[in-house]
């Protein structure tokens, strides 16, 4: 039987969205606010699993072809990198720094390198989470 | 200031990502695994040495001062620790190359012993106990992938109760550590060990501290070892070897690390409990090696008969026993990954792990006999051979402590141990040989080469236990007097 999903495809193409632009407003809030590389990857990676959902992985994949494991892989490493970074500098593992910068459309503007950071722990969360639900999907 | 503290755990982690890109490319993926092993052992012997001239070291990371931050803090016992995981893996390695297969290198078999290694690696150098808590974790998350990696029958069977035991002792970790934060504040190691001495360890101290004796405990293997030998026996012989040479050690140094840095008021309770479980470890293990007739349940439990003994040390606590647990530590870290090694490649060669149904084989395989004799030697404590010296030194510290008992049943366990490793040498080894030269499996030589390194390394370390003596020396005076550890770390520039 074939099941008719016109609606939650429909609502799905906006709402993923909405929950992308969530997850990426949590990432940014991070570091002085509730939010943060881990959440925002939370969310991040939901709003892919919502569309492995509604559409079925063949078509997914088609238009993301990433493989997520590497993503995972990809983000560890940058996480892993921005603490050696700092080795290089020769300060601490890990040492985080900012600074403020004048940019022409944001104006004043706080730039840290914990974004970096953070931004490698968002990258391994969606990785692995989806690689998860993929894997789990696999085995029925 | 030392990054260098940091790196036998970031070195591992670095290689384990990238050898996840890598995962097609295998040649390569080994080339950088042993390139990398071989510079992690290189910087732990540069640490080793450091720690000799500038003390104990301590780096904070992102430049917050503890207790505030998390430190990694490096003295001679953890270092030592990180070196000989270092020697063993990098030997085991060489071992897997050629008998893993294909389908376990594409499946990240490399990657996730690194980062295996990584969580070993961090609890040895963490000063936070939070901080050893997510080390462990990272450790066993990695442990339950090699465990279940090729999805046998017995394998699934034996990592639900692996994991499902794990996880329970994770969460009596995690729940200890809560109650020791509501209760004196902090989480530093060292800054928890100033805090009880403050404060004096009261009867409600004493119950958390054994909570974490109750989690090191399920983890090492003491007393509560009922998962050790199903879950050591069923992973492939490469990943046993790992398990049973690194797995319950972490376990033991963490037990060490709080029994002597934290919790070192009550020995009355604490210790006795500790020499008690040490004791019926012993006890228990020496039934179980002669009580069965598969190699590998038997040599899986004389991982427990070991871990019994090495606490033996800690439940004495003087600073003799101290440096004859470090030896034996050592020595058995070696050792235990030779005989898992032995005892894999004795089922792969004949097809079955029943000692009844082998005999023979030093006629077919003279060198692989041989080195289970030295084997058997060393474990039973045969001087020159390494497990003499950790025997010796822990046999005084008990006679000095007056611990005759458990002196006499840490003695005892060495012949029960000597008894069932001979019994596997009288049958499976001598008598008739039951392979003729047409079904003969020739023994290839990368896996004959490790068992070699193995052999000789544990000659070298019974021989030249004098060139190792300064580090142990320092470890066990370390252990004994816990502010010089401290000192260093709440006291001493980062």
């Amino acid at each position: 039987m074939k099941i008719n999903d016109v609606i939650l495809q429909t609502v799905t193409k906006i709402v993923v969205f909405i929950i992308l632009t969530f997850g990426v407003e949590l990432f940014l809030s991070g570091h002085n606010n509730p939010g943060g590389g881990f959440i925002g990857g939370l969310v991040l990676s939901s709003a892919f699993v919502l569309l492995y959902l509604v559409f079925d992985i063949e078509t997914v994949r088609k238009g993301i072809p990433f493989d997520f494991k590497k993503i995972a892989a990809f983000g560890a490493l940058l996480a892993v990198g921005t603490g050696l970074g700092s080795v290089l500098f020769g300060s601490a593992f890990l040492t985080q720094t900012a600074s403020h910068f004048n940019l022409p459309v944001f104006g004043e503007t706080e730039l840290s390198t914990v974004v970096l950071f953070e931004a490698g722990v968002a990258l391994t969360v969606v990785g692995v989470v989806v690689t998860i639900i993929l894997s789990i999907s696999e085995d029925v | 200031m030392n990054n260098i503290v940091v790196m036998p755990m970031v070195v591992p982690l670095l290689t384990g990502i990238l050898l996840v890109f890598l995962r097609s490319q295998v040649k390569i993926q080994q080339l950088l695994s042993i390139f990398s092993i071989i510079t992690t052992a290189v910087i732990s012997v540069y640490i080793l040495n450091l720690i000799q001239e500038d003390g104990v070291l301590r780096i904070d990371f992102g430049g917050w001062m503890p207790p505030y931050g998390i430190s990694f803090v490096a003295d001679s016992f953890s270092v030592l620790l990180v070196l000989t995981t270092a020697i063993v893996t990098g030997i085991l390695l060489i071992y897997a190359f050629s008998s893993i297969g294909r389908a376990h290198e594409n499946m990240f078999f490399y990657p996730f012993v690194f980062f295996l290694i990584a969580g070993v690696n961090g609890s040895f150098l963490t000063g936070d106990l939070f901080n050893l808590f997510v080390c462990f974790e990272v450790m066993l998350l990695s442990s339950y992938v090699l465990i279940t990696l090729g999805g046998r029958k017995v394998q699934l069977v034996e990592s639900i109760k692996y994991i499902s035991i794990n996880v329970l002792s994770s969460w009596f970790f995690l729940v200890g550590i809560a109650y020791l934060y509501g209760t004196v504040g902090t989480l530093n190691m060292a800054h928890l060990s100033v805090r009880i001495a403050e404060v004096g360890q009261g009867p409600l101290l004493t119950v958390i501290s054994i909570i974490f004796l109750l989690v090191f405990s399920l983890k090492s293997g003491l007393l509560l070892y009922f998962w050790l030998p199903g879950s050591y026996s069923a992973p492939p012989t490469v990943v046993a070897a790992l398990f049973g040479a690194l797995l319950t050690k972490v376990g033991i140094y963490a037990m060490f690390r709080v029994f002597t840095l934290i919790f070192y008021h009550e020995q009355g309770v604490t210790h006795l409990l500790i020499g008690i479980m040490a004791a019926l470890t012993m006890i228990g293990g020496s039934i179980g090696a002669i009580a069965y007739n598969d190699v590998r349940q038997i040599v899986s439990y004389n991982v427990v008969i070991a871990v019994g003994f090495i606490l033996v040390g800690l439940a004495v606590s003087t600073e003799i026993a101290f440096q004859g647990s470090i030896y034996y530590l050592i020595h058995d870290m070696i050792i235990k990954a030779l005989l898992f090694l032995i005892a894999g490649t004795m089922v792969y060669l004949t097809g079955t792990a029943r000692i009844e149904q082998m005999s023979g084989l030093i006629r077919n395989y003279p060198l692989l006999g041989w080195l289970f004799f030295i084997t058997m030697l060393s474990l039973a404590g045969i001087p020159p051979l390494s497990g003499f010296i950790g025997k010796v030194y822990v046999g005084q510290g008990a006679i000095e402590a007056g611990s005759y008992l458990l002196l006499a049943i840490a003695f005892l366990s060495s012949i029960f141990v000597l008894y069932s490793l001979l019994r596997i040498f009288m049958n499976c080894f001598w008598g008739e040989t039951i392979i003729n030269e047409d079904d003969d499996v020739p023994l290839k030589k990368g896996m004959l080469i490790p068992l070699v390194l193995f052999g000789i390394l544990t000659i070298v370390l019974g021989i030249g236990a004098e060139g190792l003596a300064p580090y142990v020396t320092d470890a066990a005076r370390t252990l004994a007097n816990p502010e010089i550890y401290i000192d260093a770390v709440l006291n001493g520039e980062g």
